[in-house]
């Protein structure tokens, strides 16, 4: 009887732990780790995989998408739903763009990501310009590894 | 001495006081979940899908599951954020997904013009069911998959069109 309410009781901690996170990652911030090298400098400047970055996501700029470029975004991929990108925004609605060949202009609602390492980044370059609705939070800070804490300006 | 005793009764009331607000933040943290991951409400309205939806709005009940494991299909009713304004979200029937070749006619009014797309990966084609007062895929292109938000289940309101959307 004794163990049946402590789990009971572990499994309630647990459940009510886990929906406040949620909705404070979701409404507040989040911290992600950093893949791959497509934002050199910025992140993992390093070559050591076993020190990625992770950095804090804000949440507030989702209630009305105000966004400004320069912003380093979290998003989801525009073909494959379930991959998140890091990259940062170099191009909002009705500017334009010059790329290889020719100027585009980024529709209403989009924007234009690139990664700061331009020879190693998949982005607008190759898939376009993305909804502003795919954006799933702004980069604030590096939040670990603990000497490289510094806030993402811009 | 007084003073310390009014400190203690503050300390009890204080107590209290924090153990109704974590129990107001836990059932907020909630509805949150809830709303955001199982199943929420949403109110319609606009002329693009009639005559499945009504002009002066609906209340229509919406799961957020099915496209977290790609169970979305051909034909579905989804609530999509708007690809050309992401503060607003737009409802709208899965007319093709990713690879499907779709024709269509560029400006049904004039009738002829008719147009041919595939639908890229990670993406799916939209369309409102009312094709002549509707902006949707004709208009801003197939949406990524990752726009949608949820699936329409049944109508709620108003009571004499309740029941499963079709």
């Amino acid at each position: 009887m004794g163990i049946q309410t402590l789990i009971w009781q572990v499994t309630k901690k647990a459940f009510t732990g886990g929906i406040i996170g949620l909705t404070i990652s979701d409404r507040f911030c989040s911290v992600v780790p950093v893949r791959g090298d497509s934002m050199f400098p910025t992140f993992n400047p390093q070559r050591d995989s076993y020190l990625d970055d992770y950095v804090l996501v804000d949440k507030f700029c989702l209630k009305d998408y105000k966004f400004a470029r320069g912003d380093v975004v979290v998003f989801s991929s525009p073909t494959h739903y379930r991959e998140r990108y890091i990259k940062r925004i170099v191009g909002m609605p009705g500017e334009w763009i010059s790329s290889t060949e020719d100027v585009i202009r980024v529709p209403e609602g989009h924007c234009w990501v690139e990664g700061d390492n331009k020879a190693s980044s998949l982005d607008s370059r190759t898939f376009g310009p993305i909804p502003l609705g795919l954006i799933g939070g702004r980069v604030t800070r590096v939040v670990w590894p603990p000497q490289r804490l510094s806030k993402i300006g811009g | 001495m007084r003073w310390l005793r009014y400190l203690n009764q503050w300390r009890g009331t204080a107590k209290e006081a924090l153990e109704q607000v974590s129990i107001v933040a836990k059932f907020l943290c909630l509805i949150h979940v809830t709303d955001r991951y199982i199943i929420s409400s949403t109110h319609v309205q606009g002329p693009s899908m009639l005559p499945t939806l009504n002009l002066t709005g609906d209340v229509i009940l919406a799961e957020h599951l099915s496209h977290r494991f790609g169970k979305i299909g051909l034909g579905d009713i989804v609530l999509v954020r708007s690809p050309t304004d992401p503060t607003r979200m737009v409802t709208k029937r899965i007319l093709g997904l990713e690879g499907h070749r779709l024709s269509f006619s560029a400006d049904p009014l004039v009738g002829d013009g008719s147009v041919s797309v595939v639908v890229p990966k990670g993406h799916v084609w939209i369309q409102g069911d009312n094709l002549y007062a509707s902006t949707d895929s004709r208009n801003f292109g197939p949406v990524p998959y990752s726009l949608i938000e949820g699936k329409a289940l049944l109508r709620v309101w108003p009571p004499r069109f309740f029941g499963s959307l079709r």
